[in-house]
C-alpha cells in the first residue's frame, strides 16, 4: 500500500513506529499531486518547496529525541479561503487573485502549534458561492470518480484531493453544505461543527450567521482527530462558544444499541433519486440491526429551509463583500477617472456572475420596500426552523437524511439555471439554518459508480453522538475496502 | 410580489456599485424573478407569533477588555494595496 493511501491516524502510527517520515509521507503527496492533479485540478497553489523543507526539519527535531506533537509533520490541504500568512489566499476570485495573507487564520494557528505541513490551497466556488467548484475564476474542479462530473462545493478542491489520493485530510467551510455535499459526492467524510464550534477569524467571510469551518477526512477516526485540533474559543470571533474542550476520539465507541434516530419522510420524497433513497433505507435496516431505534418524523417546515437559506446568506453576503472596493487589498480596476470609478469597476471586474447574483439578490432582499417582506420575514422563518428542530432532539438523539438528492452530476449540467444549483443543497441548508452539526459519511455506490453519502444531524454540540453512530456505521461496513475512485 | 423589473435591477446594482451590461441586466432580471418566486413561498408561514432569530446561537453579547495590540507592521498590512504611498493608501482626488 502506497502511503498516499493511508489515512492519518494510520500515518501517524508509522510516523510513531519510525516506519516513515515526514519527508517520504510529504513527498509522497507531492508525487501524487503531479500525476493527478492534472485530470483532478483540486489545488490552486501547491506549496511544495516550503512543505519538503519543514518536513526534512521535523524528521530531524523528532530524530534528535525533541519532543513534537504526533500531527507533527502530516501534512493537510486548505481551502483557499482560509488565511496563511505569507501565503496567497484568493476565494478562487480574480479579486483576491494576488492576495496575499498578512496573518494566519486561528485554525492556522492551531495546526501551526501542532507542526503540520501544508500542502497546498484548494479549489473552490468563488467566495464560497456554489455548489459545483464550477465558480472557481481559475478553473473547475473535476470528480475523481468520474472526471466528466462536479466534485460537489464550495468545497469541492478539499473533497476532491482527499478522494483521490492527493492529501490525507484538509480542511472546508460549509455555510449551506459547502463540505457535506462535496463529501458525498465525492465518497469521503465531511463534518460541519456545531456553529460557534470553530473560530471563522482569518475565513472569508461569506455569510457569517452560516459559515463553519470543518474537517474532510478518509474516515470517522481522522474526522474526530481534526475536530480536535481545531476546535475552540476565540475571542477574536465573537460568535466563538466557549464550551469545554472535549477529546472526540472519545466518542468512537462501536456501540449504537439503544440511540434513537429520527428520519424526516420530507427529505426521501420524490425530489429524492431512487437510487440515493434506496442506500438511505440500507443505511437505516444497518443502524436497526445494530441496536438503534430507527423511526420516520417529520420536518415539515424543513421545505422552507432554501428559500430562507438564499434569502439570508445572499442578505450577508451582499453586506461582507461591500469590503471589497479595489482600495487596500484586492483588484483594482485600470479603467478609472474617479473614487467612484474605482469602486464600480474594480468590483464588475473582480467578481465573476455567480457572485455578482448573489450580491444582487442580496442588496435587494436588504433594500427599503422589501425588507421586511424578505430579509425579516426570512429570519422568522429561521426561528421556526430552529424551533422544530429542538423539538426533534427532543425525541431523537440523531436525525439521518441524505446528503444530496442525486450523486454527482454532469459538469454544465445545472450552471445555466441557478436556482436549480440552488436547490443542490436542500438536505443540508436546513442544518445550517439550525446552527446543528452534521456530518456526510459514504455508505454506497449508485449504479454508475458514484458516491451515495447518508447525513447524520445532531443538536447543537452534540458532535460525539454523530461521532459515535458514524464510527459505528463505518466499523460495520466496508466502503473504502470496497469503493475506489477510477479516474475513468 | 416577485414582478422584479428590469428597472429595478439597474437600481439595486447601482446601490451595489456594480456596473452591468445590458445583457447581464437581462439575465439577471430573469434569474431575480425565478429565485424571488421560488423563495414567496416562506409567505405561506404564519410569523405573526414569532421573534427573528438574531444570531445562530443562543449566545448573548460578548465583552472583552479593549486592549491596545500590535497587528504585524504597517509594511505587512499595506503589502496588498493596489496603490501606495508614503505608508497611506493611495486613490485619486475626491474634492475639486
Amino acid at each position: 500500500m502506497e502511503l498516499y493511501e493511508l489515512t492519518v491516524h494510520e500515518l501517524i502510527d508509522q510516523l510513531e513506529k519510525g516506519e516513515t517520515t515526514s519527508e517520504e509521507i510529504t513527498k509522497s503527496y507531492f508525487d501524487r499531486i503531479k500525476e493527478k492533479d492534472g485530470q483532478v485540478k483540486a489545488y490552486v497553489s501547491t506549496m511544495e518547496e516550503q512543505a519538503m523543507a519543514k518536513a526534512k526539519q521535523i524528521d530531524s527535531d523528532r530524530k534528535a529525541g525533541k519532543k513534537l506533537s504526533k500531527f507533527a509533520g502530516i501534512p493537510i490541504g486548505i481551502k483557499d479561503n482560509m488565511c496563511i500568512t505569507g501565503i496567497r489566499t484568493t476565494c478562487s476570485s480574480k479579486m483576491l487573485e494576488n492576495f496575499v495573507a498578512p496573518y494566519d487564520a486561528t485554525v492556522i494557528e492551531k495546526l501551526n502549534a501542532e507542526n503540520m505541513i501544508y500542502l497546498g490551497k484548494m479549489n473552490m466556488d468563488e467566495f464560497a458561492m456554489g455548489s459545483s467548484t464550477e465558480n472557481s475564476a481559475f478553473f473547475p474542479t473535476h470528480n475523481p470518480w468520474d472526471l466528466s462530473r462536479v466534485p460537489g462545493g464550495s468545497s469541492g478542491g478539499s473533497a476532491a484531493a482527499v478522494a483521490s489520493d492527493m492529501a490525507p485530510w484538509t480542511l472546508g467551510s460549509d455555510t449551506g453544505g459547502s463540505i457535506r455535499q462535496p463529501a458525498s459526492l465525492c465518497g469521503v467524510v465531511g463534518l460541519k461543527p456545531t456553529y460557534g464550534m470553530v473560530s471563522r477569524f482569518g475565513l472569508v467571510a461569506f455569510a457569517s450567521s452560516l459559515d463553519q469551518i470543518g474537517p474532510i477526512t478518509k474516515d470517522v477516526t481522522d474526522s474526530a482527530l481534526l475536530l480536535n485540533l481545531i476546535a475552540g474559543y476565540d475571542k477574536r470571533d465573537t460568535t466563538s462558544v466557549d464550551v469545554e474542550k472535549r477529546d472526540y476520539t472519545k466518542a468512537l465507541v462501536n456501540d449504537v444499541k439503544g440511540m434513537k434516530i429520527g428520519v424526516p419522510k420530507e427529505y426521501l420524497g420524490e425530489g429524492t433519486s431512487a437510487e440515493v433513497k434506496e442506500a438511505m433505507f440500507k443505511v437505516i435496516k444497518k443502524y436497526q440491526e445494530l441496536g438503534a431505534t430507527v423511526e420516520e418524523c417529520s420536518l415539515d417546515i424543513g421545505q422552507y429551509a432554501s428559500a430562507v437559506y438564499y434569502i439570508l446568506a445572499c442578505a450577508e453576503a451582499s453586506s461582507n463583500l461591500g469590503r471589497f472596493d479595489g482600495i487596500r487589498y484586492g483588484y483594482r480596476t485600470e479603467n478609472y477617472e474617479n473614487l467612484k470609478d474605482i469602486y464600480k469597476n474594480s468590483r464588475s471586474e473582480g467578481f465573476g456572475a455567480e457572485v455578482k447574483r448573489r450580491i444582487i439578490l442580496g442588496t435587494y432582499v436588504l433594500s427599503s420596500g422589501y425588507y421586511d417582506a424578505y430579509y425579516k420575514k426570512a429570519q422568522k422563518v429561521r426561528t421556526i426552523i430552529k424551533k422544530a428542530y429542538s423539538e426533534l432532539f427532543e425525541k431523537y438523539d440523531l436525525l439521518l437524511t441524505p446528503v444530496s438528492p442525486t450523486t454527482a452530476f454532469k459538469m454544465s449540467e445545472k450552471l445555466s439555471d441557478p436556482l436549480q444549483m440552488y436547490l443542490a443543497d436542500i438536505c443540508t441548508v436546513p442544518v445550517n439554518i439550525g446552527g446543528l452539526p452534521g456530518m456526510s459519511v459514504p455508505c454506497d455506490v449508485d449504479s454508475e459508480g458514484l458516491p451515495i453519502g447518508f447525513q447524520l444531524i445532531a443538536k447543537p454540540f452534540a458532535e460525539e453522538t454523530i461521532f459515535r453512530a458514524a464510527y459505528t456505521y463505518e466499523q460495520n461496513t466496508n466502503f473504502r475496502g470496497e469503493h475506489k475512485p477510477t479516474f475513468k | 410580489m416577485a414582478n422584479i423589473t428590469r428597472d429595478e435591477i439597474v437600481h439595486i446594482a447601482k446601490l451595489a456599485m456594480l456596473n452591468l451590461t445590458e445583457q447581464e441586466i437581462d439575465n439577471y432580471t430573469k434569474d431575480m424573478q425565478e429565485i424571488l418566486a421560488y423563495a414567496e413561498m416562506i409567505n405561506k408561514i404564519d410569523t405573526s407569533a414569532t421573534d427573528e432569530t438574531i444570531g445562530a446561537t443562543e449566545q448573548k453579547n460578548k465583552f472583552r477588555k479593549d486592549e491596545v495590540m500590535e497587528f504585524k507592521t504597517r509594511e505587512d498590512l499595506l503589502q496588498n494595496a493596489p496603490s501606495q504611498d508614503e505608508g497611506m493608501f493611495q486613490i485619486p482626488k475626491v474634492i475639486n
